[in-house]
């Protein structure tokens, strides 16, 4: 509602630092899981191994904002806007830790992956990590601008990673129908695909956070979720319809 | 770290919960309804046209910057100001439906039934006893021991009672200035009156007299109704179940303290409780 400043000027610059952190926070994981892919499509078990091991900087972020906040409120009782700001990032950190853990998992099973002949479906996995990272990205603007606008299209977007998983977890069934020695590979790419679709429902948390944040009420309309592969129907998903 | 597993226990989990609509607050009674009121001290005007009610067993609070006419406000609601020449109140006061601004209004009763806690203690010069008696005394004959069952009645209400049951008969200057702030509360609520007004009653009291008289607020508003000015906003947060901004002399905004502290709806009140005013 109001940028105007805080009469206490330290009080504002403690605010700008978290809104910093939270941003760096989520730059680190769009890097950590467009890192996990290029290791995925270079078979670099190395380079796999690092990734993982970087995402301890987002938890090490994440324990910084965690004692920034709890200082906030202990030393500055926000109120009103602040004080869903304050909050706000609380819970942006948090969904932001997860998606660093999404990325390195991806990074994790690269490695088996890469112990065996690699198989055709394995590029379709750049699809789902770039509509993923592109509502993070998204969605990090909106927080940054606190344009609540912006957050609600892409809760709203996150349809198409749904749905962009859910042909892929077709794609891969029928893979590993048509040939068993396909199930080993198309297991880990289920899992890697799973965690990149885990991380567009990690984006959605926060725009449901800086719509809160912006407006005081929760985002409380229905969200479409083209994710079927946990539906019934599922049984279905890698076979063709039947005429 | 977790990793995710598709097992068929996924399938089970249903999308998501639906959220337990809260049941309809019941309509808060209008204990004192105040109606396009304004003060004048001589030709200034302290207070410009203000409107709201306070509920019954609610403890409203009242906020702003020094000088914006909150403690006029108070200070019109038991006509406090009719003791000083050249002050005036327009509009109406009404308490249970009565306008207290009536000139034929008996003062005297009206104080029993508003009755007031400044921001410092103000103990008279007698004993704790005679303290809380002096004001029954002033509106019912009683005989001495409902007089004591009286006294004994605020002191405990007022959380008291146990730290001065030995030492009665004491001068009230002989207690610390929290004790002498709820002897104050408790000499008001002797008369049994129906709404209490407090005027920054805790402001010179450290922070363990300031908690009790908090915790006694609570207990209190079951029985009263309770407005209470305050400059510290926790406070405020802390106590009142509304709470109403005031700026140089005009309502900005009343409403529940809840929605006051998290989501005000004027950028003036988000400005002054988020201390980006001036």
């Amino acid at each position: 509602m109001s940028h105007s400043e805080h009469i206490i000027k330290s009080y504002d610059s403690e605010l700008l630092r978290l809104t910093g952190e939270i941003v760096r926070m989520g730059e680190l994981s769009i890097s950590q899981l467009e890192a996990a892919i290029d290791v995925v499509e270079r078979r670099d078990e190395r380079a796999a191994r690092r990734v993982v091991e970087n995402d301890e900087a987002i938890d090490a972020l994440e324990q910084e904002i965690g004692h920034d906040v709890v200082r906030l409120f202990a030393l500055r009782s926000p109120m009103a806007g602040d004080l869903r700001n304050v909050f706000a990032a609380l819970r942006i950190a948090a969904d932001i830790e997860r998606i660093g853990d999404y990325a390195a998992n991806v990074a994790k099973r690269s490695i088996p992956l890469s112990m065996v002949p690699p198989i055709p479906p394995t590029k379709g996995l750049d699809y789902l990590a770039e509509l993923a990272a592109e509502e993070v990205r998204d969605v990090l603007k909106a927080y940054h601008e606190q344009n609540a606008e912006r957050a609600y299209q892409v809760w709203k977007d996150d349809a198409e990673l749904d749905e962009a998983y859910t042909g892929y977890f077709r794609q891969l069934l029928t893979y590993m129908m048509e040939d068993p020695r396909n199930i080993t590979p198309c297991t880990h790419l289920l899992f890697m695909a799973k965690n990149i679709e885990r991380i567009g429902d990690h984006a959605t948390n926060i725009a449901e956070s800086v719509w809160y944040q912006v407006h005081g009420e929760p985002l409380t309309k229905q969200r479409p979720n083209r994710d079927l592969t946990s539906s019934p129907e599922s049984v279905n998903l890698g076979e063709k319809p039947a005429k | 770290m977790n990793d995710i597993s598709l097992t068929p226990g996924d399938l089970s989990i249903a999308a998501s919960a639906s959220r337990p609509i809260p049941s309809a607050e019941p309509e808060p009674e209008t204990k004192v309804e105040i109606k396009n009121l304004s003060f004048y001290y001589g030709n200034y005007k302290a207070i410009k046209n203000i409107s709201m009610s306070l509920y019954t067993n609610q403890v409203t609070a009242f906020i702003g910057p020094s000088g914006c006419g909150k403690s006029t406000l108070l200070r019109v609601l038991n006509r406090i100001y009719d003791l000083y020449p050249h002050q005036r109140a327009e509009g109406s006061v009404l308490l249970d439906g009565e306008n207290i601004l009536d000139p034929r209004q008996d003062l005297n009763l009206l104080r029993a039934r508003i009755g007031m806690v400044f921001q410092k203690p103000t103990p008279f010069p007698m004993s704790i006893y005679d303290n809380i008696a002096f004001g029954i005394r002033l509106y019912e004959k009683i005989s001495k021991s409902d007089m004591n069952d009286r006294v004994q009645s605020a002191l405990q209400r007022a959380a008291l009672w146990d730290e001065v049951k030995d030492k009665l008969q004491q001068s009230g200057f002989s207690l610390s200035g929290g004790q002498q702030q709820r002897l104050c509360i408790a000499r008001t609520i002797a008369v049994r009156p129906s709404v209490l007004l407090l005027d920054e009653p805790a402001s010179a009291l450290d922070p363990i007299a300031t908690g009790r008289i908090e915790q006694l607020i609570e207990e209190l508003k079951y029985d009263y109704t309770i407005a209470i000015v305050t400059h510290n906003m926790q406070q405020a947060a802390r106590v009142s179940d509304r709470t109403a901004f005031v700026y140089m002399g005009e309502l900005i905004e009343v409403d529940s303290t809840e929605k006051i502290f998290t989501k005000p709806g004027n950028k003036q009140t988000e400005d002054y409780i988020t201390g980006r005013f001036g």
